[in-house]
């Protein structure tokens, strides 16, 4: 009997509930983000990969192979009060493949105007979180960097073929790590001199927030070849992790590589 | 008015309820829950086992899917059984470069290991990532003309006929009407067992082996991107599997008799790629390559050192492919082999629960 009396007051309580206002602040709401990819304006398509030849700004030709980048603490800054949303989760673009081209950061914002910015890689913080993260372990050829190279993770990894000045197919590795500098290479477990953060913000502008927005980011990847460095594939082409400078410089030329692309509401 | 129907509906669920729980439920049959043995060092790292939820790890399947990996009767003649071409001895691989069907006829690509396939994210299974599922892929050498050359049917009707399969099947799946459904179930949850995460590197990490010089600096040979850049298709000691499961041509030829993945794609861009093999127990898993081409560990660093070629697919992470590979000194290649074979486990190839 009393089991009766306690499921019948359960059912009058979920019963009264019912018609009542759910309490939930309509005015906050998920930001949607889809990343796309472009050489000059010309979109990547699947098909483009290890197909179509794209000029860099040295002069080579060159195919893509894979582009797959990190993105990481996607934040928004209202412009009207500076209150900071920061979902403080990352997403790996796997362009090729075209997965993760759609993420939504798990954070809530209220509707308004707001400046977007992101985090292109890991920072330190991030990157040297204790126990790391295994999707990341799991995922892409292994997204980690060996430990004598500072360890952590990759943000970048283009990979493809360019005619070098002997006009030979030849590949290039443009990975994207923090600049490691040592005291002499090869790399070995004793020889890191100094590890400098180099992931780095992007600002994507002010963008209107409403109850349902998606807003694109756009990644032209020949900037990483053209500005404000002009990148010589044939003296920099492969074994550009632990190359301390190559990775100061792709820090430099990776600030106009991204930007706001269409938004939806 | 609206309330008032859902107040009267829910009372009347709840008297259902209450009156169902009085009388005795039939009692619905489930075998018992095995939780696979994996390593702890590969819960903290890496994403959990793949465990289809149509397909949970039970104590009755796993034994069930045992008896089947040993047993003869999966084949046309009753000749050949899984194990016949997957033997413990060599971490579930075979010794020939090509295994032997029941016609006597030989297959085309040497026989993989069966290791930490649980940890196969992506779910492309054989060389040529033509099975999407563990279970997908028992399906494949039941019938294969050059394997076990049988059909389900046969398979189904010799199982059910056996004094012992029914009850076995029925205590695994809560079914003695035998299919081929369960069949793949029960040898994929076997198979799904076989985790191998205690080498020598493996003790190493934890603490309870120590690496010789030559080993720690295979290592570092392996690590590094200018010599072997090994890790990034096989890994770090950050990872378990020493694979990336993915698939890659890595340069064994110029022109392919065998296209690999692009046979399954039908994507020129993939003609000559094949999985990346884990470099775990490479002690027991020899010939290598997807073909058995190599029968040597030293075979396959001469490869990458000095004998790669050039094709349209090879990845872009074969470097100085124009001079052969990039020219490892001997003392490097010999360091590199020490340092690879530390990633093998006898404890895996002498485990009792993997024993006929």
């Amino acid at each position: 009997m009393k089991k009766i009396l306690l499921l019948l007051s359960l059912g009058l309580i979920a019963a009264s509930c019912n018609d009542d206002e759910v309490s939930i602040n309509e005015e906050e709401a998920n930001v949607n983000f889809r990343f796309s990819q472009n050489w000059d304006g010309e979109e990547i398509e699947n098909s483009d990969y290890e197909n179509t030849t794209y000029v860099n700004a040295n002069g080579e030709s060159m195919t893509l192979s894979k582009v797959n980048y990190l993105i990481s603490d996607i934040t928004f800054t209202s412009t009207s009060n500076g209150t900071v949303f920061d979902s403080g989760d990352y997403n790996l673009v796997l362009a090729r493949e075209g997965r993760n081209l759609e993420f939504t950061p798990s954070v809530q914002i209220p509707e308004g105007e707001y400046t977007v910015s992101f985090t292109f890689g890991f920072d330190d913080e991030d990157n040297d979180k204790e126990g790391g993260y295994p999707d990341l372990n799991s995922e892409d050829g292994f997204w980690n960097v060996p430990a004598p190279l500072g360890g952590g993770y990759h943000y970048q990894r283009i990979e493809g073929t360019y005619i070098n000045s002997a006009s030979n197919v030849t590949s290039f590795q443009f990975h994207t790590v923090r600049a490691n500098k040592h005291t002499t290479l090869p790399p070995g477990p004793d020889t890191l001199e100094e590890l400098r953060d180099t992931s780095f913000s992007v600002n994507l502008g002010t963008v209107t927030i409403g109850s349902n927005t998606t807003i694109e980011v756009k990644a032209n990847i020949a900037e990483w070849f053209k500005n404000p460095i002009t990148w010589d594939l044939n003296s920099r082409f492969e074994v550009l992790m632990p190359n301390f400078q190559a990775q100061l410089d792709m820090n430099e030329n990776g600030a106009t590589v991204f930007s706001l692309g269409e938004i939806t509401q | 008015m609206s309330r008032l129907k859902n107040i009267f509906g829910l009372l009347f669920f709840i008297l259902c309820l209450v009156s169902c729980s009085d009388s005795e439920p039939e009692e619905e049959y489930t075998a018992t829950p095995l939780a696979l043995e994996v390593p702890a060092f590969f819960e903290s790292s890496i994403l959990p086992p793949v465990i289809p939820a149509d397909n949970p790890q039970t104590v009755e399947g796993v034994a069930l899917g045992k008896k089947l990996f040993f047993d003869r009767i999966l084949s046309r003649d009753n000749s050949i059984s899984c194990a016949s071409c997957h033997r413990l001895q060599n971490a579930f691989s075979d010794p020939r470069q090509f295994s032997i069907g029941v016609t006597g006829q030989e297959g085309i690509r040497n026989s993989m290991p069966l290791q930490n396939l649980a940890f196969n994210f992506n779910e492309k299974f054989n060389w040529d990532g033509s099975a999407n599922s563990l279970e997908d892929q028992m399906f494949g050498p039941v019938t294969n003309p050059v394997e076990m050359d049988n059909t389900w049917t046969n398979v189904e009707n010799s199982l059910q006929n056996d004094n012992e399969y029914p009850e076995l099947f029925r205590l695994a799946f809560g079914n003695s009407r035998i299919d081929s459904t369960m069949v793949t179930k029960a040898l994929a949850q076997f198979v799904r067992t076989m985790i191998s995460g205690n080498s020598k590197f493996d003790q190493f990490l934890n603490g309870t082996a120590t690496l010789t010089p030559e080993e720690e600096n295979g290592l570092n040979v392996f690590l590094d991107e200018g010599r072997g850049d090994c890790f990034h298709c096989h890994g770090l000691p950050e990872t378990p599997l020493w694979t990336d499961n993915a698939f890659h041509n890595n340069g064994l030829d110029e022109f392919f008799e065998d296209n690999g993945l692009g046979d399954v794609t039908g994507d020129p861009r993939d003609f000559g790629l094949f999985k990346t093999p884990s470099l775990r127990n490479l002690s027991y898993t020899a010939p290598y390559m997807h073909d058995g081409r190599f029968a040597t560990i030293d075979e396959v660093i001469n490869h990458y050192s000095e004998g790669l070629v050039f094709s349209e697919t090879i990845d872009p992470l074969m470097k100085r492919v124009d001079e052969g590979g990039v020219q490892l000194t001997e003392e490097d290649k010999a360091d590199l082999k020490a340092f690879l074979l530390t990633l093998s486990d006898p404890s895996f190839i002498s485990n009792p629960d993997f024993q006929q």
